[in-house]
């Protein structure tokens, strides 16, 4: 038998497929056509138990401009952009200090044991700092500071409380990795050229790690836009967020195209955050690379794999 | 990182405090959990030191144990799943151009940046369309769809900087395109393939909000013992098992150690 030889490009086209289909029909099979269907019910009657009806109504929209639920939108939003900021805030000084020191894998180590540790887990410790019969009040009773347990639980502080520390390594890892790669020299020459320290951390460093910033900003606001334990078990009624809403659509009243509804708007959301960020990234690493010796190198190299085989 | 600049020497700064300040805020509830673990009485308050909640822990737990032996069942087996097809996709996007290639990596990048109750809802409402029945199959399948991101990206990220020169000399001399693979990719990317293994694994331990929507009766995984120990009854033996399953963290962590950085960047 003839050994069969195909032509580059077909057996480019080959290999490709078979390395990577695997992974498509995955993710096309228990992804997008979950996503699909999402989509498609958020636009569908509501079925009496549970699933749907087939015919094209826009009800689940309607139902989500409900002055009650515009409220929990509100409130997720604020919650939300008010504990990513406060996780950047943090996140930039100590991500600086990080990169600046000499103990790294230590650092990251510490850093990464709470942030690998149970979520679940994490969150019945602040439960058991926080709650009225909990740790601090105890210890607070016990200095004689207060006299009876003080309500530090079940209302949005301790949200937002639980919500910066549970999302704090999303902000701190994407800047200690950008700022990592930053060249401490330029702030020193910004020094020399007479700018003061904040001067020079604000002018020189962060036009050089806009994609750090954007990265943590996007990683920590989507998981938090969409979080859903954190206000269950450490929020008050008046915590609900998005996410409480779609899971109570879900599981308690059934409704899902209207938890569909709310889906999309969490997913355009976030995606319009990606996007941004995506964007943001490239926009440097274009301005970074254009003209550098490694661009050239790598436009030789991308062509000479397109040719050569 | 061996330079000393001048302006290095004086501080004493701002970010280091913030950064000293700040591991202390995270590990506060560790520590918090750990020392109440110890302790004899059931409240908050401290009666004297005791082992017996770690005794019925390890000796009265049935349902715990059940729920760990499924946690392990699915985190080897959706890591194995997404390390696989992962890998074997980050090594066809990377050097072959063909039809469908932008979709793959688009794809690929959604479910890591979704918001996990996005994903775990999708899956309980597809399940449920196609009547697949909620148990072990559907969270493993939950699992291994958010871990390959992971390992797709871990994996492509060392790809990139493999030279594929050494792929042509391999088939210059005679090796066929599955020994080229075997024996020259593969090891190549050998610790790339095992951080991100570890990843998954460690991810699908400790997932709570997507395993919840798609499990059904009987397949119980150790966070949502833990939820329903939480909300339903909280007796001190969570704080021992806090304990533990922190243990078990620093555990793979500090197996992890090398690739720590990888880790951090790819988050």
């Amino acid at each position: 038998m003839k050994k069969k030889v195909l032509k580059p490009a077909k057996r480019e086209q080959l290999l490709g497929m078979l390395y990577s289909f695997p992974m498509g029909i995955w993710f096309t099979v228990f992804f997008t056509v979950p996503l699909a269907i999402i989509i498609l019910y958020s636009f569908m009657k509501r079925g009496l138990y549970g699933g749907v009806e087939y015919s094209f109504t826009l009800e689940a929209y309607k139902q989500m401009i409900n002055p009650s639920f515009a409220k929990v939108l509100v409130r997720t939003l604020w919650i939300s952009a008010f504990s990513t900021i406060l996780c950047v805030l943090i996140a930039i000084p100590v991500g600086y200090a990080m990169a600046k020191s000499k103990h790294q894998t230590l650092l990251l180590f510490l850093i990464i044991i709470p942030f690998w540790t149970n979520s679940l887990i994490r969150i019945y410790a602040w439960i058991s700092i926080l709650s009225t019969e909990g740790f601090l009040n105890s210890l607070l009773i016990r200095l004689g500071i207060v006299k009876e347990g003080l309500h530090l639980i079940y209302n949005n502080g301790s949200v937002i409380l639980v919500l910066v520390y549970m999302y704090l390594p999303f902000a701190i890892l994407p800047l200690f990795t950008t700022i990592d790669k930053f060249d401490f020299f330029l702030l020193d020459a910004a020094r020399d050229l007479g700018a003061t320290k904040l001067e020079s951390i604000v002018k020189v460093m962060f036009p050089n790690i806009k994609s750090g910033l954007s990265t943590a900003f996007i990683f920590t606001f989507i998981p938090i836009f969409g979080a859903y334990t954190v206000p269950l078990l450490v929020g008050g009624k008046d915590s609900t967020m998005i996410g409480n809403i779609i899971v109570d659509q879900v599981s308690k009243t059934r409704n899902w195209p209207l938890a569909s509804a709310f889906s999309m708007i969490l997913t355009i959301a976030s995606l319009i955050g990606v996007f941004w960020m995506l964007a943001s990234a490239q926009r440097e690493a274009a301005a970074k690379n254009k003209n550098t010796p490694q661009a050239y190198e790598q436009k030789v190299r991308a062509h000479h794999r397109r040719g050569k085989r | 990182m061996n330079y000393h600049s001048y302006s290095k020497k004086k501080r004493a700064s701002f970010s280091d405090t913030m950064l000293v300040l700040t591991i202390l805020f995270l590990f506060v509830p560790l520590f918090v959990v750990t020392f109440f673990s110890f302790n004899s009485a059931k409240g908050m308050q401290w009666e004297h030191a005791s082992l017996i909640w770690y005794k019925t822990l390890i000796f009265d737990s049935p349902s715990l144990w059940l729920a760990f032996k499924n946690s392990i069942i699915i985190a080897l087996t959706s890591s194995i799943t997404a390390t696989v097809l992962g890998s074997l996709a980050a090594i066809g996007i990377t050097w072959y151009r063909f039809k469908g290639r932008s979709y793959i990596t688009t794809i690929s990048y959604l479910p890591m940046v979704l918001p996990e109750v996005i994903i775990g809802i999708s899956m309980l409402i597809f399940f449920s369309s196609v009547k697949i029945k909620l148990g072990m199959f559907t969270i493993f399948v939950a699992h291994a769809t958010f871990n390959l991101p992971f390992v797709f990206m871990m994996v492509q990220a060392r790809l990139d900087e493999f030279d594929y020169s050494t792929i042509e000399a391999a088939r210059d001399l005679g090796a066929n395109e599955r020994q080229a693979l075997m024996k020259v990719v593969v090891p190549a990317i050998m610790p790339a393939i095992l951080s991100s293994f570890l990843m998954c694994t460690t991810m699908s331990l400790e997932d709570f909000v997507i395993t919840f929507f798609v499990s059904g009766p009987g397949s119980g995984t150790l966070p949502l013992y833990v939820y329903s120990m939480i909300r339903y009854g909280v007796s001190p033996v969570i704080n021992a098992l806090s304990f533990v399953m922190i243990l078990g963290t620093m555990l793979i962590a500090f197996t992890f150690r090398r690739f720590l950085k990888t880790a951090a960047a790819s988050t």
